[in-house]
C-alpha cells in the first residue's frame, strides 16, 4: 500500500487489473489457509477424528491383532504403526472434500467469488490447511507408538522423513476427494463415495497383516496397491532407516494422483464457481 | 471517492437472461444505473430480483444480453468489475464460524492489506456499524441485524463505488431496518452508487431515486418513485358496501367518479382503488348515497406491493414458489 492510500483508507489498486498475478494468487490462497486454520480453533470439535482415531485404532488394533500375527503385542508394533499411520492420515484426507462442499453451500463462498482474488485461492488454501491435520494425525500415531513401546530402529530422523512422506501422499489423495467434493451435490454424499473407496483400498493392503496369508487372488491386488508399498516405505524408514523401491513407487504414485486430480478438479471448480 | 470512472452509468444491462431448467429466471432485463444514485429493484419473491444481482455481480452467468458496470463487461473483464463492486447478498455472505473480527481481516487480506492495515481496517468497521463489543463473539451468537450489518461492512472493505445489496432489510425488525436506511444514505454521500432489491414500496420510496418494478423476470416499469407513485396514487381507497350485489355498481361508479380502475376481492367483498386526488373522493361518496349503495366499511391505505403490481401489470404479484410448484408438475406445464 503506498502513503497516499493509507491516507484515505482506501484499498484502490490502480491501474485496475485485469488478472490476478502469481504472487497474488499465493498470497490469496495462504490467507485461505489462515482462514482454514482459524476454523479448526474455533471449531476443535472438528480434530475429533484426527485426534481419537489414531489413539483408539492404535489400542484397538495394536492388542486384538498383536498376538495372533506376530505372536506378542511389542513384536507386532514395528509392524502395525506404519499401518495404522497410513491408514488414519489417508482417511483424514476424506474431509478435504467433505468441508470443501459444505464451504462451497455456504453464503461467504458468494462472497469469495465476488473477491477480486485468485479464483483458485479457496480450494488451493483449504488442501494446504489440511496438511495440518494430517500432521497432527502422524505425531499422534508415533507417540501412541511410542507410548506402547516402539523404539524405531531407523531413528528420529527417519521418522520424521516417514512423517513427511505419509503427510505428502496424504495431501496428493485429498485431490481425489476434493475432486468429489467440488463436483457431488451434498457433503454426505461425499463422505460415502470416499469411504467406498477408502476402505478397500486401507484394509486390502499390508497394512495390518503379512501378505503372504491371504489367498493367491487377493496378494495380486495387495501388492499393485500403491498403500501397500507406502506402508512398506514407511516400514522401512521406521525400522530399519533405508530407503527402497517403495519409497520411489509411492511418491510416482502421489504424482500420478496429483497430475490426474488436480487439473480436473481446478476445472470442474472453475466451472462450478 | 478518489476513483475517478469516466463512465456516468454505474450499471448498463441489456436484455439479461438467465433460465434454470424450464424456469426463465429472467427474462430480458433492462437496466440503467447512473453512478451516485440508490437504484431500487421492486418485485414479489421469486420475480427474479436475486438472479438479475448475481449477474451484475460476476457471481452467474447471463444466458444471454449483456451487462458493463462503468463499462466493464461483466463477463469478459469480470475481474475488473469484481475490483469495482461489493455484494451484500440475501443470505449472510459471511463466515458462521469465526468471530466478526476474524472476518472482516480476512476479506482485508483478500483485498490486499497488509496484516496490521487489516487489524485496523476490521476495528474501523466495526466501529462505524455499532459491532465493537461483539466483535470477539462467534456469528452463530449474532442477531440478523448484527449479521445484516457485518455483512454490509465486510463489502465495504475496498470502498468499492458500486454496492449491490439484496434485501438488505428483510427480516429486520422496524428499528434496526431505519438503522441500515441510515447506513445506505450515509454510503451514497461519500459517493457510492447503490444497487439495491426489494419487495417493500416503502423501503424503496424511502431510498432509492430512481425504481424498476420487476416481474416474472421482465420490467414492467422504470422511473423515479414520484412518477411510480403517481401510476398508483399515492394512497389507495378501500371501500366495503353492505349488499354484496352492489359491489359491480358500486364499481362503476368509482371509475366514472374518480376515473380509474378498481379491484376487488371476494373473499371481504372489499373495492380497491387508487386515490390521486383526496377532494374527488367526495363527489364519490355523495354519488354512491344517490344511488342508494350503503358502506359498510371506509379506509384510505397506502398502496401496497400489490396495488402496484396490479396496476401496473394487471395481476396480482404472487409469489414465485407457488408457481414453481406448479411448474415443477409436468402436466401443468403442458397445459399451459
Amino acid at each position: 500500500m503506498t502513503n497516499a492510500t493509507m491516507k484515505t483508507g482506501i484499498v484502490r489498486r490502480s491501474p485496475l487489473k485485469k488478472r490476478t498475478s502469481f504472487r497474488q494468487t499465493v498470497r490469496n490462497s495462504l490467507t485461505m489457509a489462515y482462514r482454514g486454520l482459524l476454523k479448526i480453533r474455533r471449531t476443535p470439535e472438528q480434530l475429533f477424528d484426527v485426534t481419537l482415531q489414531p489413539i483408539i485404532f492404535t489400542l484397538m488394533f495394536t492388542y486384538i491383532f498383536g498376538g495372533a500375527i506376530s505372536g506378542d503385542v511389542q513384536s507386532y508394533l514395528p509392524v502395525i504403526i506404519p499401518g495404522i499411520l497410513v491408514q488414519t492420515v489417508i482417511a483424514t484426507s476424506i474431509v478435504t472434500g467433505v468441508q470443501l462442499r459444505e464451504d462451497m453451500d455456504k453464503g461467504v463462498f458468494d462472497r469469495f467469488k465476488s473477491l477480486p482474488i485468485a479464483r483458485i485461492a479457496p480450494l488451493a488454501g483449504a488442501l494446504l490447511a489440511d496438511t495440518i491435520r494430517y500432521a497432527l494425525a502422524t505425531v499422534l500415531t508415533f507417540s501412541m507408538g511410542y507410548m506402547m513401546g516402539l523404539r524405531p530402529e531407523g531413528g528420529l530422523g527417519n521418522v520424521a522423513l516417514a512423517g513427511v512422506l505419509v503427510i505428502a501422499c496424504s495431501w496428493a489423495v485429498s485431490w481425489i476427494f476434493a475432486f468429489f467434493g467440488v463436483i457431488a451435490r451434498t457433503a454426505a454424499s461425499v463422505s460415502g463415495i470416499s469411504m467406498l473407496i477408502l476402505f478397500p483400498l486401507t484394509f486390502l493392503s499390508n497394512a495390518f497383516v503379512p501378505v503372504e496369508t491371504l489367498p493367491n487372488w487377493l496378494q495380486w491386488f495387495v501388492n499393485i496397491n500403491p498403500i501397500s508399498h507406502l506402508v512398506s516405505a514407511v516400514r522401512d524408514l521406521v525400522n530399519e532407516g533405508t530407503v527402497g523401491q517403495d519409497l520411489v513407487i509411492s511418491l510416482a504414485g502421489a504424482a500420478v494422483i496429483v497430475a490426474i486430480f488436480a487439473p480436473i478438479t481446478v476445472r470442474a471448480y472453475m466451472r462450478r464457481t | 471517492m478518489t476513483y475517478s470512472h469516466n463512465n456516468e452509468w454505474a450499471v448498463e444491462a441489456r436484455g439479461l437472461v438467465k433460465t434454470f431448467g424450464d424456469n426463465r429466471a429472467v427474462d430480458g432485463v433492462d437496466l440503467n444505473v447512473r453512478a451516485g444514485s440508490i437504484y431500487g429493484v421492486l418485485g414479489p419473491n421469486g420475480a427474479g430480483k436475486t438472479t438479475t444481482i448475481r449477474m451484475l455481480a460476476t457471481l452467474l452467468r447471463p444466458d444471454a444480453g449483456s451487462a458493463r458496470i462503468f463499462g466493464h463487461d461483466v463477463s469478459k473483464e469480470s475481474h475488473i468489475v469484481r475490483q469495482l463492486i461489493g455484494v451484500t447478498g440475501q443470505y449472510a455472505s459471511v463466515d458462521e464460524s469465526l468471530s466478526a473480527t476474524e472476518n472482516l481481516v480476512i476479506f482485508s487480506r483478500l483485498l490486499g492489506l497488509g496484516r496490521e492495515e487489516a487489524r485496523r481496517k476490521a476495528a474501523e468497521l466495526l466501529e462505524e456499524f455499532g459491532l465493537t463489543e461483539a466483535a470477539k463473539r462467534p456469528l452463530k451468537h449474532f442477531s440478523g441485524g448484527m449479521r445484516r450489518r457485518l455483512d454490509l461492512a465486510a463489502s465495504l472493505i475496498a470502498q468499492p463505488p458500486l454496492i449491490f445489496l439484496d434485501e438488505p432489510t428483510t427480516g429486520l425488525d422496524p428499528r434496526t431496518r431505519a438503522q441500515m436506511w441510515d447506513t445506505i444514505r450515509r454510503l451514497v454521500k461519500t459517493g457510492s452508487t447503490v444497487l439495491l432489491t426489494t419487495q417493500y414500496l416503502d423501503e424503496a420510496d424511502q431510498l432509492a431515486d430512481r425504481i424498476a418494478v420487476i416481474d416474472r423476470g421482465h420490467v414492467v416499469a422504470e422511473g423515479t418513485v414520484d412518477e411510480l407513485k403517481a401510476s398508483v396514487g399515492n394512497s389507495s381507497l378501500h371501500l366495503r358496501v353492505q349488499n354484496p350485489e352492489h359491489i359491480e355498481e358500486a364499481r362503476r361508479t368509482i371509475e366514472r367518479v374518480l376515473r380509474v380502475a378498481s379491484s376487488v376481492s371476494s373473499e371481504a367483498r372489499t373495492i380497491t382503488a387508487p386515490m390521486a386526488d383526496a377532494d374527488a373522493v367526495t363527489d364519490l361518496l355523495i354519488a354512491l348515497r344517490g344511488q342508494g349503495i350503503g358502506l359498510e366499511e371506509m379506509s384510505v391505505q397506502k398502496p401496497t406491493l400489490d396495488e402496484v403490481f396490479l396496476t401496473i401489470t394487471g395481476h396480482p404479484a404472487e409469489d414465485r414458489s407457488s408457481r414453481e410448484s406448479a411448474e415443477s408438475n409436468p402436466k401443468k406445464v403442458a397445459s399451459l
